[in-house]
């Protein structure tokens, strides 16, 4: 399904490390993969199996070693434009009140002072933190800092929104809670996203295409359709008879290569 | 976010000491108690709060009393030692000696005149040796720690100088500027910018590679990268070392007095050396303790300042 209009578009990539042992790491081979312009692509697999690593290279972040990697049908080199990308760890800066936080991304790009306050002060009611527009990061909550991430990156109109695991560290309530936030926020916005997650379920909850990758090298398992209706409620579309079907076609796959995955880790372990 | 550990060449002593420990255990409680709500009278939080806050004086107390013990202790048998001749005040000095020579100080002048000239003496190279000295290891420090190449150049000079003995350098300084105040502001200034620099490098170094990411991606260019994360982020490594480097530049004014001088407290120890005045040496020695310490605290209020978006620190008066 060859689109010439493919938002990111990776062929045969292949992405390798140099290990401080002098060795040679391969996270990812030979990995091809599409997503279309506005499509929620979650992508699943393994510890290891280089997931965040096709972030990685989406964003620009990092090259390919071999192959190619399309943002908007062009071949990136340094950070395209239009790309947001949402961290699993905390990437808020510490430093910055949730307003100054939020508006450096226009600033960045170069919006005066005062237009991009505004613009942040839209986007933290949009994110549900008007009223914490001062307050420094370690003053908010783990959900509350997710919130603060997610504004500072989709401020910028990305028209690629990347997301590492990004509410991994977050407690279930509070997860799901996000999730639909995500959810709304993205339907008002044409983004593609790309969510990289290890939990199938919330894969299957949020996405309109589940990637699977195999265990490192991480190449392209398969890929799943998810027909569930929108919206979506992630609180209860789990409770759906088709949700069911879809997460054991899924699991199927997955769970193989989880096994694999995990007796290389014991025999590392061993060794 | 935490209370960082500075780097320290072997080779240099640390004087004031500060109290750094009060800060670590604290910081989440007080972060706590500026979210929570305040108790209301007659309820049990109150009752709680007043309970926690009188354990916290009695605490106070008996820490304040025993450090009162403990200088009672030291001083008085100093002072009974030497008053009984068990030990010479001669060579030993003796407290009453030395707050009379204090006194002394204080109402009549030293030796060299009036003491607070001397003081202003040291202070002036003092404060002209960390000036320079911090602001070239800020910027050295983080040019090398954002230029590889750099670094990787002057790696081996760098290691070199701080290997010399750079005391020894006030005697280079002295013939160079002569009795005038550069010689020991220079020397200052060696002492301080290798602390300053370390940690400056090494706080550049440090930087969340995820907030550097993030900085990249939102669209950050080098400029900005500089000063609204690296910088940011390197501070509370830079201005921990300030805390050291102030008394250090203070050992370096006095160490160039050594070297030759007409003024200045280490001019005073010196001269008080050399007529056998024990007690003009501990005295000399105490009024650079106090300095030192007074610009310690001006530090702190200014570490504070710098760094607000941390977690409070200590609000109220804690023991150490």
């Amino acid at each position: 399904m060859a689109m010439a209009t493919a938002a990111i578009e990776l062929r045969n990539v292949t992405k390798r490390f140099a290990t401080p042992k002098g060795g040679i790491y391969t996270a990812l081979r030979d990995l091809t993969m599409e997503v279309a312009p506005g499509e929620f692509c979650a992508v699943v697999g393994p510890t290891g199996c280089g997931k965040s690593t096709t972030l990685a290279l989406i964003s620009g972040l990092e090259r390919a070693s071999a192959g190619e990697v399309l943002v908007m049908g062009e071949p990136i080199r340094g950070i395209p434009d239009g790309i947001g990308y949402v961290f699993q760890t905390d990437a808020v800066f510490p430093w910055k009140t949730v307003l100054e936080n939020v508006a450096a991304g226009p600033r960045y790009h170069g919006t005066t002072g005062s237009a991009a306050r505004k613009k942040a002060r839209e986007w933290i009611a949009r994110v549900g933190l008007a009223g914490f527009e001062d307050r420094y990061p370690h003053q908010l909550s783990g959900g509350m800092r997710k919130r603060v991430g997610l504004a500072q990156s989709l401020i910028n109109n990305p028209r690629i929104l990347l997301m590492d695991e990004p509410f991994s560290a977050l407690d279930v309530q509070t997860r799901t809670l996000m999730e639909n936030e995500l959810l709304a926020i993205w339907s008002a916005t044409s983004a593609s996203v790309v969510f990289v997650t290890h939990d199938l379920e919330e894969a299957i909850s949020l996405a309109d295409r589940v990637v699977v990758l195999t265990a490192g090298p991480g190449t392209v398992k398969g890929t799943y359709k998810v027909d569930l209706p929108r919206p979506r409620n992630v609180a209860e579309i789990r409770f759906q008879p088709r949700f069911a079907q879809i997460y054991e076609a899924i699991w199927s796959q997955l769970r193989d290569e989880v096994l694999v995955s995990y007796e290389r880790q014991k025999h590392a372990a061993a060794v | 976010m935490n209370v960082r550990s500075t780097l320290l060449p072997s080779s240099v002593d640390t004087p004031g000491g500060r109290p750094s420990l009060a800060g670590v255990g604290t910081q989440d409680g007080a972060t706590i108690a500026s979210i929570s709500s305040k108790p209301e009278p007659g309820s049990l939080d109150s009752e709680l709060a007043g309970r926690r806050s009188r354990a916290a004086r009695r605490r106070r107390l008996t820490i304040y009393g025993l450090r009162l013990i403990f200088t009672v202790v030291w001083l008085g048998s100093w002072e009974l030692t030497t008053r009984l001749n068990w030990v010479d005040p001669f060579f030993y000095g003796q407290p009453s000696g030395i707050v009379q020579r204090l006194w002394t100080w204080i109402t009549e002048g030293t030796a060299l005149g009036p003491l607070w000239f001397q003081m202003a003496v040291t202070m002036e190279e003092a404060v002209l040796g960390f000036l320079i000295g911090a602001a070239l290891g800020v910027v050295f420090g983080i040019l090398l720690g954002r230029i590889q190449l750099l670094a990787d150049v002057l790696a081996p000079f760098i290691k070199g100088a701080n290997a010399i003995p750079r005391v020894i350098l006030g005697g280079l300084f002295a013939i160079m500027f002569g009795l005038s105040v550069w010689g020991k502001a220079w020397t200052a200034t060696v002492l301080v910018f290798f602390v300053v620099f370390f940690n400056a490098f090494q706080g550049v170094r440090e930087v969340d590679p995820n907030l550097i990411a993030n900085a990249r991606v939102l669209g950050a260019d080098n400029r900005r990268m500089t000063t609204e994360i690296v910088i940011p982020s390197a501070l509370s490594w830079i201005l921990a070392s300030l805390h050291i480097s102030f008394g250090l530049a203070i050992v370096g004014a006095v160490v160039g007095e050594l070297f030759g001088a007409t003024a200045g407290m280490g001019q005073l120890v010196y001269n008080a050396q050399h007529t056998f005045d024990v007690d003009g040496v501990f005295a000399g020695m105490f009024v650079l303790a106090v300095m030192a310490l007074v610009a310690e605290g001006l530090i702190t209020v200014l570490e504070n300042r710098l760094i607000k978006w941390r977690p409070s620190r200590v609000s109220g008066e804690v023991p150490i």
